[in-house]
């Protein structure tokens, strides 16, 4: 049995096992942390930073995804400063691509429109860059719009961690990031994709969703990410 | 001379202006109809997969959304290559049906009755929706029940009265309930007797406006519209049949994809939209007319009992092809009631349940075209994809765009007829707005501009320069 801590979070004593991180136990405890690319069953990767959280004595503020609990450690999930902080980054994930809910084929199943919501955010305060991205429709069955990638990298780890594929990846640095498959081939000419959609489930938003779906009816199902791991005996 | 500018032209949907050309007796020579705004769906749906058309063609237009949305799922099945099933289709002329009822109620009631009830030369600060609250409150919520039913006909199907997405590329996106079913059959009686009245009201009027009726548009031109394989009315599906202005049929049955061999567009460098016309004859001698009255003219027949017998009262009182443009509100009121009586036919057919609705396929095609007719007239959406059905181009022939040669002509005949004197009265320029009304443009449609629409009219000189204009808010 691996060993226990005990930590703080928002003034209430919790335990945790040693080695979760914050983001984990703290939404095991009842508390709403919002995030965007960490999912359940996945390792955390800290990309988006909706998650982060005040941790006393550290003056930054911390990704809870990637950030392992400690014996005595206090947390804040919830402050002023965090709500602004967490409404900024909504807001430039916003401005960096094209996303126009009204017309998305994930429109009301958007985990990036129901945390902008969440989130308060009604406004957004910085340009938009509207980039000219593709679209790669070149697979069978689904389709990948750059235009409403975030570059959470679920669909990356996904690939890797679950099904072993490992067709996804993450090419170029800054705002030139882009979702590749394989040697940043099309993705229907991909020699490592077994089709198997996890990275459609995994997706928070329109930018890996199946063909043929008109506005709206994109649901995705990205519980069924842990599921599949924990029926696998759990995260490797 | 001089040139007078109506600006903006109200009680329209979309943004335009008109101006005058008078000479130096006062008398008119020449007008132009300007469509001022342009909005560009053509061109930004390029690298679109094309499944996605039919949602985002829909944000053309918020009254009839409907329409654009079933063009476009029509060209979707075309680059499907799939025949959607039975009940998708029977589903889709229902919607459809529920779009033609709250559009046309809409027209005549809130948009037109003010001119026609209260009058062309009644004080404008009443000649409005809220005037005729005021002066024939029964009337107007008469047209409020109206465009509510079909309102609800949309809603119940497709869950949103605006830009629903139940429309979609082979078929619908869920069958119809039989609750919703037997709500809209109850509505029926009540959405009969109101396009009546409209009817009978109408009737009752047009003693009043042989002038107009002389002079709004009255002229020769090709007609256009959809019949089915019968020849009879179908406005969600069929061929296209152009008459001409002997009531000749020049061309029958024409399908979607061989629309470009008989329409053309031509483009002039004063308004942002397109002028549409019959290719074999030219242009602009190919000037043709769609909507209600365009519709009215091709048919044989409406193919429903009661607006058959007021079809054929209306064709014994004006012949068998009304050349007069103001009778777009008599043509379209026909309609109104066909579109119930259809309605109730699709209602009480027990199909109307069938559970599949529904066809699934890859872009098989590289062109498709989906035609229409929505409530102002013909409308065409024809698209073009790569193989992996991400869209290359896109052409769009809004039904408005098809009456704007007519409507300039007619803009012209009102003008010289009602507009002399080099001193502007608001009475005339009201009839040239209202000829414009007539065709209940849908302006920000046809150019794919934005918001509501304001006209205005200028009065030019011979050397082009501003003698008068007057804008909605001015006074006169």
């Amino acid at each position: 049995m691996s060993k226990q801590v005990k930590l703080k979070i928002d003034g209430e004593y919790v335990t945790a096992e040693a080695g979760q991180m914050v983001l984990e136990v703290a939404r095991a405890n009842g508390k709403f942390i919002p995030a965007l690319c960490y999912i359940d069953g996945l390792k955390g990767l800290g990309a988006c930073r909706l998650c982060l959280v005040e941790v006393t004595g550290i003056g930054r503020l911390l990704p809870a995804c990637t950030t392992p609990v400690q014996d005595g450690m206090s947390i804040v999930t919830s402050s002023p400063r965090l709500a602004e902080c967490r409404k900024m980054i909504m807001e430039l994930l916003l401005s960096e691509r094209n996303h126009i809910c009204s017309v998305c084929v994930s429109n009301g199943n958007c985990e990036l429109q129901t945390l902008a919501a969440e989130l308060g955010v009604n406004h957004v305060q910085f340009p938009y860059r509207y980039p000219k991205l593709p679209v790669d429709a070149s697979h069978e069955r689904f389709v990948v719009d750059h235009n409403r990638c975030v570059l959470c990298s679920r669909c990356v780890r996904v690939c890797r961690e679950v099904e072993g594929a490992n067709t996804w990846s993450i090419i170029s640095r800054g705002i030139n990031a882009m979702l590749a498959a394989d040697l940043n081939e099309p993705w229907g000419g991909s020699s490592s994709c077994t089709n198997c959609g996890k990275c459609f489930e995994a997706c928070p938003t329109g930018a890996i969703a199946m063909k043929g779906k008109a506005v709206g009816e994109n649901a995705k199902r990205a519980e069924r990410i842990a599921r599949l791991v924990n029926a696998r005996g759990g995260a490797q | 001379m001089r040139v007078v500018e109506i600006s903006p032209v109200t009680r329209i949907e979309g943004h335009a202006k008109i101006t005058l050309h008078l000479n130096d007796d006062g008398l008119v020579e020449d007008s132009q109809f300007h469509v001022t705004q342009v909005r560009g769906f053509e061109k930004f749906c390029e690298g679109r997969p094309f499944y996605e058309m039919p949602s985002l063609m829909a944000r053309i237009c918020g009254i009839c959304p409907v329409s654009h949305l079933l063009a476009s799922a029509k060209a979707c099945d075309a680059v499907m290559a799939i025949r959607i099933p039975a009940a998708g289709e029977r589903l889709r002329h229902v919607v459809h049906l529920g779009q033609i009822i709250q559009s046309h109620a809409l027209n005549f009631f809130h948009l037109s009755a003010p001119d026609l009830l209260l009058g062309m030369d009644s004080a404008p600060a009443k000649r409005n929706v809220v005037g005729l609250v005021e002066a024939h409150p029964e009337i107007a919520r008469l047209g409020i029940q109206l465009r509510k039913y079909g309102q609800r006909v949309i809603e119940r199907l497709a869950a949103e009265r605006v830009h629903p997405a139940w429309i979609v590329p082979g078929g619908v996106a869920s069958p119809m309930s039989e609750a919703a079913r037997d709500e809209l059959l109850a509505g029926i009686p009540a959405a009969k007797e109101g396009a009546e009245r409209a009817l009978a009201l109408l009737k009752s009027v047009l003693d009043r406006f042989k002038d107009e009726v002389a002079n709004f548009g009255n002229f020769d031109s090709v007609y256009m519209g959809m019949v089915d394989a019968d020849g009879l009315m179908n406005l969600y599906d069929g061929g296209l049949r152009f008459r001409d202005a002997e009531g000749e049929i020049v061309a029958d049955h024409v399908p979607a994809e061989a629309y470009s061999d008989f329409i053309g567009e031509a483009v002039e460098k004063w308004s942002y939209l397109k002028m549409p016309y019959y290719k074999p004859m030219g242009y602009p001698d190919g000037l043709y007319r769609v909507g209600p009255l365009g519709r009215i003219n091709v048919v044989d027949r409406c193919g429903t009992p009661r607006a058959d017998e007021e079809l054929e009262a209306f064709r014994a009182a004006y012949g068998r092809i009304v050349t007069s443009s103001f009778h777009f509100h008599y043509a379209r009121l026909i309609e109104l009631l066909y579109a119930v009586e259809k309605l109730e036919i699709f209602l009480k057919d027990p199909d109307i349940l069938d559970t599949r609705v529904r066809a699934h396929a890859g872009p098989n095609a590289r062109e498709g075209v989906g035609i229409a007719e929505a409530p102002r007239g013909t409308l065409i959406h024809h698209y073009r994809v790569d193989g992996d059905g991400l869209m290359t181009w896109a052409n769009l022939i809004i039904a408005t765009g098809n009456n704007n040669l007519a409507m300039n002509k007619s803009i012209l005949q009102v003008a010289r007829h009602f507009v002399k004197g080099n001193k502007l009265k608001e009475g005339m320029l009201n009839r040239v707005e209202a000829v414009v009304r007539a065709y209940d443009p849908c302006l920000s449609c046809s150019t794919h501009a934005a918001g509501q629409m304001p006209m205005e009219v200028q009065l030019l000189g011979p050397d082009g320069a501003v003698l008068d204009r007057i804008a909605q808010a001015d006074e006169v």
